[in-house]
């Protein structure tokens, strides 16, 4: 016990102004999130083979919208179909989501992490927060992106849509909501499952599988099951043509919210419990 | 100063940590010892709030350590040199940490200088040995200049160099009066470094006393001799009532001095050709302490237990 009676150290530091806040906590998560490579890459696939497929499907449907039928060409929704290259640009965001909570957890990383910061709910916070406003902006320049790109083709033709017709707008920043919604079915995800490979399988499955699969469930129950189910709710938000029947845009966003947020809170639960 | 009162750790009917109690006092280097799965890391993430106990608690300076105000000012931990993102640079990862409990971002570079891996610091993780690892977990224990620095098996599966480096790393924290906590499975490396033990094995406590005191119990004087004419000097052993044994040519005699064995076998005219005394070694005193507690048993009986444990054979 010699060594008791030493001197204290020296730290240097002023204790009453090291305490941690949850702004201290968000600023380490924007570090964190900027500092894999992986974040780049997924964005950047996000923003190109969203706006690589939309652009696609606007030549090919507006090359071939006079063959169209006059039914469907009434119906036709040329803002809309825009942002369908969301169709696979949700599973990069997706992707990524999961990989902001699995990252920590398939590395051992989340020890340091919850060594660092043991209040868990201000790491889940802040981890939800950064990706959120990530996955928001880049989820709106893409689909901006998205629709200017696809308008060009529709030009050609005569019939390209403008931000100031009624629903347009709405639309289009309704896509970049989409990619933010599809984010955080990943990181809701990656919260519940906290492994890697399954978390993305999982992500995969419930945004790109599942939905054309619910089409197959019989009756009405299987109707409304597909109708209510994830992406299938949550594209109507940029829907500038109604379809009788179809969920309106925002009752159709707010469905897939729920569905991301109630799992979401289940999950927090769970990591306020479970062994790290 | 570190608490556990009562710690248990049940996983289904498996108990890794039962009832543990201890107190880790300040300004000494506490040896954390026990065989490998005897539930040393179990208590230690318990401590750091990463597991929840079954029962009991943790108390770090007083307080749960999951209610810090700065944890990193108070507690640095290193548990596995490997649980970091590979895909980040030494320096954005020690950089989030710093963030994370508002500490001077200069203190990034502090601590890189100190653990000498300024010269790595943009490089990924991913790439590093695990010498390099292990600096960089204790560059990330030193961020916020805590009292309290707890290391999980620092030394593993390191190459010399690197064991003398945390060796005399942890030595110089103790004598500048940090509250070091650190566990092994390797009793002679802990007799260099700690003044006081914890032993444990199988999730129970086994000893908690100071490292002489540890060595002063569990370490038995024992005489060793060589003679032609064994069966002359085992008859006036045995007349005395001493318990001997035959380790190889030796015969190994308990509870006497060389000096009375001489007498003895000159008293009996027995021929000597060897006799010396043999301390066995902390590591012994270790095994024997432990060995009913080891996880997993060498399937060769006496191999790492040596006769001088004793009556085996």
């Amino acid at each position: 016990m010699t060594a008791a009676t030493a001197a204290p150290v020296a730290t240097g530091f002023d204790d009453r102004r090291t305490r941690t806040t949850i702004w201290h906590v968000i600023r380490s998560e924007w570090t964190k999130i900027w500092s894999v490579r992986s974040t780049f890459w997924t964005l950047l696939s996000l923003v190109l083979v969203t706006i690589g497929l939309s652009a696609l499907i606007a030549w090919g449907a507006s090359s071939n919208f006079d063959k169209m039928n006059p039914q469907d060409r009434a119906h036709f929704d040329v803002a809309g179909s825009a942002m369908s290259g969301l169709v696979l640009g949700q599973l990069a965001i997706a992707v990524l989501g999961a990989m902001v909570i699995t990252g920590e957890y398939s590395t051992g990383g989340i020890k340091a992490t919850l060594t660092a910061v043991p209040a868990r709910m201000r790491v889940l916070f802040a981890k939800w927060l950064v990706f959120g406003v990530v996955a928001t902006v880049v989820g709106e320049i893409t689909a901006f992106g998205a629709f200017y790109i696809s308008m060009i083709f529709w030009s050609h033709h005569d019939m390209a849509a403008h931000l100031n017709d009624p629903g347009v707008l709405r639309a289009i920043i309704g896509g970049g909501l989409y990619v933010l919604a599809s984010g955080m079915v990943g990181l809701t995800v990656g919260v519940l499952i906290r492994h890697t490979g399954g978390a993305i399988a999982t992500a995969v499955g419930l945004l790109f599988v599942a939905p054309i699969l619910t089409n197959l469930l019989p009756g009405t129950w299987g109707k409304d099951i597909s109708k209510y189910f994830l992406s299938n709710a949550g594209q109507h938000v940029s829907d500038v043509v109604h379809v009788a029947g179809n969920l309106s845009p925002w009752t159709g966003y707010v469905v897939m919210s729920v569905e991301w947020v109630v799992p979401l809170l289940i999950g927090a639960w769970l990591m306020k419990r479970r062994d790290a | 100063m570190i608490e556990a009162r009562g710690l248990t750790k049940r996983y289904g009917d498996k108990v890794a940590v039962d009832d543990l109690s201890f107190t880790v006092k300040p300004g000494t280097v506490t040896g954390f010892l026990g065989p490998n799965g005897a539930g040393k890391s179990t208590t230690m993430r318990m401590i750091l709030g990463l597991d929840r106990p079954t029962r009991g608690t943790a108390l770090v300076n007083g307080h749960p350590y999951t209610h810090a105000k700065a944890p990193l000012r108070e507690v640095g931990a290193l548990l596995d040199a490997k649980d970091v993102h590979g895909g980040r640079t030494a320096r954005a990862h020690l950089l989030s940490l710093c963030q994370s409990n508002g500490l001077p971002r200069r203190r990034v570079n502090d601590v890189l200088e100190l653990t000498g891996m300024s010269e790595v610091a943009g490089k990924r993780i991913k790439g590093f040995s695990l010498g390099m690892s292990q600096r960089l977990g204790i560059a990330a224990a030193m961020l916020g200049d805590p009292q309290i620095l707890m290391f999980d098996e620092p030394v593993n599966g390191l190459d010399p160099e690197g064991i003398l480096w945390i060796r005399n790393f942890m030595q110089s924290l103790a004598s500048r009066g940090r509250t070091v906590f650190v566990s092994s499975h390797l009793m002679s490396e802990m007799a260099l470094t700690a003044q006081h033990l914890i032993v444990i094995g199988r999730g129970k406590l086994l000893a908690d006393m100071s490292t002489q005191e540890f060595i002063n119990q569990n370490s038995s004087a024992r005489v060793r001799v060589r003679t032609p004419h064994a069966e002359a000097l085992l008859d006036a052993l045995a007349a005395q009532g001493t318990t001997t044994r035959k380790v190889d040519a030796f015969i190994e005699i308990d509870g006497l001095t060389t000096d009375a064995v001489g007498d003895l076998a000159a008293k009996h005219n027995v021929t000597i050709h060897e006799l010396f005394a043999q301390r066995s070694s902390l590591e012994e005193a270790f095994m024997e302490m432990t060995r009913d507690s080891v996880e997993y048993h060498a399937t060769v009986g006496d191999q790492q237990v040596p006769a001088t444990v004793g009556g085996a054979q």
